[in-house]
């Protein structure tokens, strides 16, 4: 079975800065993977770099089997994006916008469409509000309604609960994970929320200073640095893996 | 694969959803073209009194500045229409989905030729209501001025956007500004011999420079030069062609320079 994604030796250099420093990995179709670092680990840079945004200094990457250097337009109508960074039109209402989207994303029938995802993601109230009026929360619950209008194979989520409340952000997650189990979808999301890592992600890249630091499911990944949770496991990458061992040896004395 | 006319047509009622929910920014077409039109009317009725050039042909300057606006509202309507991504912070959306950034630019470029029609037609009217001017009188030429403008305005348009892409929102100016560098040398409001000879050669590599000489002799001799039509045409297409590539152009270099993400100032 073809991987969903396949990054190799995958490398941005900005000057003499090196965002991404040849960065391996594969994710399996169907998979949800976490890709977790500090800021300025490599994590959003990264992302650009699978959806074509970015052009790589060196390294392949491939989507769905799509080399996303020279055929990025096969795959993007079978993937689809959502980050904080970046807004919808403020001036169009939540029902312009998606219908846009839907256009754009060549959704066969957008009206249906619209009505299935605004009832699936309860932002009927909403569709005919500017999207620039909206409050935090309900602007990351519309960005999702974007990034799910064209039902993708493949959804890159940056931050995917920055901003909301913690009922807010854990009904985001069930609705994504709703989504993964119906569709057979692979989704990589980047967060710095560590219990919505280890609730819906099989598998992690921890990144740091663009490289893989470790790899491995949440629960491997707890008990490889003797941790309580991934929030400790977190804490001990960007103080330097050392602490955790030596907590592990304080305890053992 | 081809461009995708669904995807362009998205693009365009994407803004036509902007101007329905914002009716400023199309009055914002008429404002300017329509304060300007009122006083050169007032300008040309005054020196139609005192030089015997006006008073041959009285329409000579009043079309002049009609013709010049619709090259302005050609390019600043599709550097606006650009904007706008810029400001709502939508370019990343928009580049990692299908729309190609050619669909884009063919996007933008109907959309400021929609915009340019809602802005000029009403104050084209105003001018015949005004001053009892018709621009309409040009006949069929008006036509291919029309176009021949729009394109070149357009090539001027996607160079400032994809360089706005490219640096982001700090060089916005070049948008609102860049297009008035050619004033001098297009021969709106005086004939190109009225140039210093070295600024001539300039002149008449630019479409406009035909397009305004071919005006004037068609008011002030009642004769259309289908030469200058032609080299007009030919020029506008080639700087359009040139203009889509600069677009590109600019839009790999911000692929690489991750800019694309990045906007702001």
């Amino acid at each position: 079975m073809t991987p969903a994604i396949e990054v190799a030796d995958l490398r941005k250099e900005y000057g003499k800065i090196v965002a991404v420093d040849d960065l391996s990995f594969v994710v399996p179709g169907g998979a949800v993977l976490g890709l977790l670092g500090g800021n300025g680990a490599g994590k959003t840079t990264t992302i650009s770099m699978l959806l074509g945004l970015l052009e790589p200094t060196s390294g392949a990457v491939k989507v769905l089997g799509i080399d996303m250097l020279t055929q990025r337009f096969k795959a993007l109508p079978r993937m689809n994006f959502s980050s904080p960074y970046v807004d919808l039109p403020h001036r169009l209402t939540v029902r312009q916008n998606l219908d846009f989207y839907g256009r754009l994303y060549g959704v066969p029938d957008v009206k249906k469409r619209l009505a299935e995802i605004s009832d699936t993601l309860q932002i009927g109230d909403m569709l005919e509000r500017p999207a620039g009026a909206l409050s935090a929360g309900q602007k990351t619950r519309v960005a999702l309604a974007k990034a799910l209008i064209n039902k993708p194979d493949v959804l890159l989520l940056d931050e995917p609960t920055a901003s909301l409340d913690p009922d807010t952000a854990d009904w985001v997650r069930t609705l994504l994970k709703d989504y993964q189990r119906q569709t057979g979808a692979t989704i990589l999301l980047a967060s710095h929320n560590m219990s919505e890592v280890e609730r819906l992600c099989d598998d992690v890249i921890m990144m740091q200073q663009g490289k893989v630091f470790e790899r491995g499911a949440p629960g491997e990944l707890i008990a490889r640095f003797g941790r309580n949770d991934m929030e400790e496991v977190f804490l001990d990458m960007a103080r330097g893996r050392q602490r955790g061992l030596d907590d592990l040896k304080k305890v053992a004395e | 694969m081809g461009a995708s006319l669904r995807r362009i047509g998205a693009v365009v009622l994407r803004h036509v959803y902007l101007f329905r929910t914002s009716w400023l920014r199309i009055l914002d077409s008429i404002y300017w073209p329509a304060v300007q039109m009122v006083m050169w009317g007032f300008l040309t009725q005054f020196l139609s009194n005192q030089t015997s050039y006006v008073a041959q042909a009285f329409g000579v300057l009043l079309s002049g500045l009609l013709l010049w606006e619709v090259l302005i509202r050609g390019n600043l309507s599709l550097s606006i229409a650009f904007l706008e991504e810029m400001w709502s912070r939508n370019l990343g959306h928009l580049f990692v989905s299908p729309l190609r950034p050619i669909e884009m630019a063919a996007g933008i470029v109907t959309v400021s030729l929609l915009r340019t029609l809602l802005g000029m037609i009403p104050v084209s009217l105003l001018a015949w209501a005004f001053f009892g001017y018709s621009v309409y009188d040009l006949g069929l030429p008006l036509v291919a001025f029309f176009l021949i403008l729009q394109m070149f305005g357009w090539s001027v348009g996607l160079s400032m956007s994809g360089m706005i892409m490219r640096m982001g929102l700090s060089a916005e100016t070049f948008a609102w500004a860049g297009i008035f560098i050619l004033l001098p040398v297009s021969g709106v409001y005086y004939p190109i011999a009225a140039l210093p000879t070295w600024l001539q050669y300039i002149a008449w590599c630019i479409p406009t420079a035909y397009v305004f000489e071919g005006m004037r002799t068609i008011l002030t001799q009642q004769v259309v030069r289908w030469d200058f039509m032609l080299i007009a045409f030919s020029l506008a297409a080639l700087y359009l062609a040139i203009g889509f590539r600069v677009f590109l152009l600019f839009f790999n270099s911000s692929r690489r320079k991750g800019t694309l993400l990045q906007q702001g100032e």
